[in-house]
This record gives structure tokens, sequence and C-alpha cells, in this order.
């Protein structure tokens, strides 16, 4: 079994370790101990500001503070950042461009307990929609490492997308490589390609598995970088494998399946199947229970797969 | 930079103000009422008190100064065009689709813009942050603001104040255009935010109350917000919304309105009148 660490864990660890460079800010609304911003913040406490429970205030100090030549990061739950915080990073971090990354935690179902009212579920269609905004959500630690690193050389608006949950490690981080808006193809296969985001690109992987075992040739490819988007890569592996299932910890409605239906049907129109949340909120339970009452499950996808199989031409 | 004597400023005013009606004139729209309540705050700021660069906008240690009723592009874009980051002659594109000169403050297109501003509460907000990251620099750069008083309404407004006592931000001074008005009416009939001072006073800073449309109790309270230790300072500066144009004066109608030719030609026959009175003193 792999060793299992959240993305946001991960995310402070790489907060701090990259913390040397000065220009580094980050900022949190009373939930350092969850974001794991404080992790840094015990590292560099001058450069660390709790701005309290006010995260519209957060972003667009967050802003101010980066017109002064800083790198802003801005923690708080994916529910906050991106929809209580969603004006002032829109016209305050995006249309300025201004050099600020968010970090949101507790993105999607598998926050578990906390309920419907936390679980954001809607942040990667939202996000993605602004314009000058990068949007990325790693699938293990070692990525959101990369991820992390990447958003402090990217100059502009960053939303670094992650988890509660303690996910399994995918990468090596000695032979990882990761290049912003370029996907991974983490499995090779020729009769069906598998695009995941997150904490879904271990569950393809999964799901591939079970379909080697039926004689079915799954591709999976993480899509790490959800804006911009790796049109080369999404378009090649309906051109190579002619069917497509998405698979993200999100609504199905404007998130990844919604970014890479956007290729497909304006390049190369392929079979295509979503696997997410079904336009419905989450609610209290166990994050693995959630994720089987949602469909978030390799059963789900092989059978998508199955589907759009089926429909190939 | 010359010394600006009192006439001077007054007088640059009424420049300023000649500039905010043939800019709304120009693009047909925009926000003349405001813009004219704050012109003198905008002109001591720009004139005698912000350690600025025109020629080098982006100068790191220079102050910054924050729009936050950000509609008031107008008085904005007049007071740095005067003080010679762009041409002039450029204000009358104002709101054109070929003009850099964009509807509200845009710190991407316009040289000398330091935030982009619009959306009501969230200047405060970034003026904050240039003033955290000054304290953090150990610079000695000093951050200002215009809020207007319906922006007050803005729940984020209060957060951003919380966080500049908290942060014991004395380098960072705004004024408050308490003109009264907003785009439906008074503002204590739309939906009241006084009394302001109190408030302010509550929320941990520094408030001098003055009359916002004298120039010399605008730089006495400057002055006297440097001097304050500790706690970031509110100016709270009464003033006339459409303040120097007659039939401007405290109208809400004309929030968000512009002038037709002929009350354009009678606003600026007014200030070139009030200009040519300071000539003969």
């Amino acid at each position: 079994m792999a060793q299992k660490i959240a993305t946001r864990e991960a995310y402070g660890n790489a907060l701090a370790e990259f913390g040397s460079d000065s220009r580094i800010v980050v900022l949190d609304a009373d939930l350092s101990k969850s974001t794991k911003t404080d992790t840094f913040k015990k590292k560099y406490p001058e450069r660390f500001f709790n701005m309290g429970i006010a995260e519209g205030n957060m972003m667009a100090t967050a802003a101010g503070i980066s017109t002064c030549g800083k790198i802003v990061f801005a923690s708080t739950f994916a529910i906050f950042a991106s929809e209580r915080g969603c004006e002032q990073i829109r016209n305050s971090i995006c249309y300025p461009a201004l050099n600020v990354k968010i970090g949101a935690s507790h993105a999607g179902i598998t926050v578990g307990e906390d309920g419907a009212s936390h679980q954001c579920i809607e942040d990667i269609a939202i996000m993605r929609a602004l314009p000058n905004m990068t949007v990325i959500c790693p699938a293990d630690a070692v990525e959101t490492r990369h991820a992390v690193k990447a958003a402090i050389e990217h100059d502009g608006p960053v939303y670094i997308r992650l988890g509660r949950m303690a996910v399994p490690v995918l990468y090596d981080e000695s032979s990882f490589r990761f290049e912003l808006g370029k996907g991974i193809e983490v499995a090779e296969g020729t009769d069906v390609t598998i695009i995941a985001t997150g904490m879904m690109v271990h569950i393809a992987m999964e799901a591939a598995e079970m379909l080697r075992q039926e004689g079915i040739s799954a591709r999976v490819i993480d899509i790490h970088t959800i804006k911009p988007i790796d049109r080369d890569l999404i378009i090649k592996a309906a051109r190579e494998t002619g069917a497509i299932v998405t698979a993200e910890e999100h609504t199905v409605m404007g998130g990844l399946g919604s970014a890479v239906a956007e290729v497909l049907v304006q390049n190369y129109p392929v079979p295509l199947k979503m696997v997410g949340v079904e336009d419905k909120f989450g609610k209290s339970g166990k994050p693995d229970r959630l994720m089987e009452m949602y469909g978030l499950t390799a059963g789900n996808i092989v059978g998508k797969v199955k589907d759009v199989i089926r429909m190939k031409k | 930079m010359a010394l600006y004597s009192l006439k001077d400023l007054q007088r640059k005013a009424a420049i300023i103000r000649k500039h905010i009606i043939d800019e709304v004139y120009s693009a047909a729209s925009g926000h003349p009422g405001g813009s004219l309540s704050c012109a003198d705050i905008l002109t001591v700021l720009y004139f005698t008190e912000m350690k600025i660069d025109p020629q080098n906008p982006h100068w790191e240690d220079r102050d910054r100064f924050v729009l936050s009723k950000g509609h008031c592009a107008p008085a904005l874009y007049a007071a740095l065009a005067e003080r010679g980051f762009f041409p002039v002659e450029d204000l009358v594109k104002f709101r054109s689709h070929d003009s850099y000169l964009e509807g509200h403050p845009s710190m991407k297109s316009v040289p000398g813009v330091d935030m982009s501003t619009g959306s009501l509460g969230q200047g405060i907000s970034a003026a904050v942050g240039m003033a955290m990251a000054g304290k953090l620099d150990r610079k000695d750069y000093r951050v200002y603001a215009v809020l207007g008083d319906g922006e007050l309404q803005e729940g984020q407004v209060w957060e951003a104040c919380m966080a500049a006592a908290h942060y014991k931000l004395d380098n960072l001074a705004a004024f408050l255009d308490h003109n009264g008005l907003q785009i439906d009416g008074n503002i204590t009939d739309v939906m009241s935010p006084e009394p302001v001072t109190e408030k302010f006073k509550a929320f941990g800073w520094n408030v001098i109350n003055i009359d916002g449309n004298d120039i010399s109790q605008i730089m006495d309270a400057l002055r006297e917000a440097k001097e304050v230790k500790g706690k970031p300072t509110m100016i709270v500066a009464d003033t006339t919304k459409g303040k120097g144009v007659s039939f401007m004066e405290n109208q809400a109608g004309w929030h968000g309105s512009a002038p037709n030719k002929e009350q354009r030609d009678q606003a600026i026959a007014e200030l070139d009148a009030y200009i040519a009175e300071l000539e003969v003193e």
C-alpha cells in the first residue's frame, strides 16, 4: 500500500520549503491549522498574517500586498476562497493579473463529516471562468509540491485546489517532472482514455487496472492543470483511443469534464462520459462512504468506460 | 517639484474639475458628482503630499494611492494627467473603446494607477495590503485611499478597517469623501452608515474631521495623520457632491449622469469664472 498524505499537508510543507524566498507572504483566514499554512508560519512568522474570518478582505489585501513585489499565498477552505472571495478574486486579483496564489484546501466531498456547507464542488468551474487565472488540482503530495513551486515561478494568479483527506502518493519525487499546462500520461492504453484530476487520478488508475483484467486497455491521464488545459494531449488521446471518460471530485457542470468536452467538441469529437458529482450538494458522512454514494468510484468509471466503448463508431 | 501656494492648489483643483466635466461630457457617461466632491483631496495628495515620480510610476519607494470609490476615476485621471503621468489631451478619450482610460481605474492600462478598483469595498483592502507590505519591508512610503460614504455600506470596508487597526498601520491614511449622497438618494435614507466618526474610532482608527473641500484643512489633516503612531488615520472629509458646479451641487441625480453640451458649457464657464476670481484676489 502506497504511503498516504493529504495534498493540504504537502502544500504547507512546500510553503515552508520554498519560503526561504523572502518575496513569499502567506495569509490565512483563521484556518491555518487546517490549511496547513501554520507549517510556514512556524518557520517564517514575520511573513505570515492571519486575516481573521474575512475572506473577501483577505483576497483584496493579498492583491494589495502583491503590488509591492510580493508573491502572496492566500489560504482558506475552497468554499470560502472561491465563493465567498469570488468577486474579490475576479476584480482585485484576476483583472489586474496580480501575483496572488490561492491555496484552497478542503475541496470536494471528501471534506466528509462537515457536510454540504463545507464541501466545495463548484470551484473549478468558477475559477476557470476567470480570465488570467491558472487552475491547478494536484493528484498527490509530490505533484502538490511541484504545483506550489510552479505557482511561485508563474507570474500571475493561480488557484491551487487541495484536499483534506490523505491520498496515496503516486509519483516518485526523484523522477517527477511538472510543467504547468501539461498533463501526465500515468498509464498507457489504446481502447479508451480516462482523464482525471486531483484525488480521482488514483481512482482512475484503479479503474484502469480493473479494466485491464477484463481485456480493456485504458490510458490514464492526470490533468493537474485544468486551465490552461493540455489541448494537445487530450486531442492525441481522442485520436489514438477514440473514447474518453473524465473523473473529478467536483460537479460535472463546468469542471474538468466540461473543459475536456470543450476541447473535444471543437477539435476531435469522440464519445465522452463524465464521472463527477451530479448537480447536487454533498452531505455529511465518512469520505469513503460519500465517494460511493456520489459515484466517485473505480466501479463507476469502469461502467462509463464500457458505455463510451459501445458508443465508438 | 515646485512648491504650490494655496491659490495654486485651488486653481489646480478647479482645472481638475474642468477636466472631470469634459471627461464625462466626452464619454457621455461617468460619475461627475463624486468626482467633483473629492477633487480637492486628490489635488492635495498629488500636488503636495505624495512622494511620486511621473517618469517612474512603478518606483518601489513611492507613496501609494487607492481610489476605493473607483467610479470617481475622472478625478483621479485628471489629477494624474495634470501631474504628468500621461497627456492631458488623452482625458477626452475617457471610456472610449480605443483609449486606455477605462471607465474605472485600471492599474494595467493607466500610468500612475496603483490599484484597479471599481467594485466598492475592495480598494481599501488593497490599501491595507500595501501598508502591510510597507511595514514588512520597513519602507517609509505611505499609503493613501479615498472611500465613498455610500461605500461604507459594503461590509468589506469594516473587515479592512479591522485589519488596518489590528496590524497598527500608521502608514495608512484614508479619506472618507462624506458628501452624504449615493445613487438612490441620501445615504441616511438608503442605508445609514452613520455615525461614521464613532464607528471608525470604535474600529481603532485615529479620526480627523475636516471640511473636505478646504485645501488648507486637507493639508493640516495629512500633517497630523503622519504624527499618529500605532494606528491608521481616517480623515472624515465633509464634502459637497458636485462641488464647484452650481447645478450639480448636492444633487444625487448627478452621481452617474453626463452633462449635455449646454450644461457642460455652463459648468466650464462657472469654473473659469472661479479661476479668474482667484487671479484677481
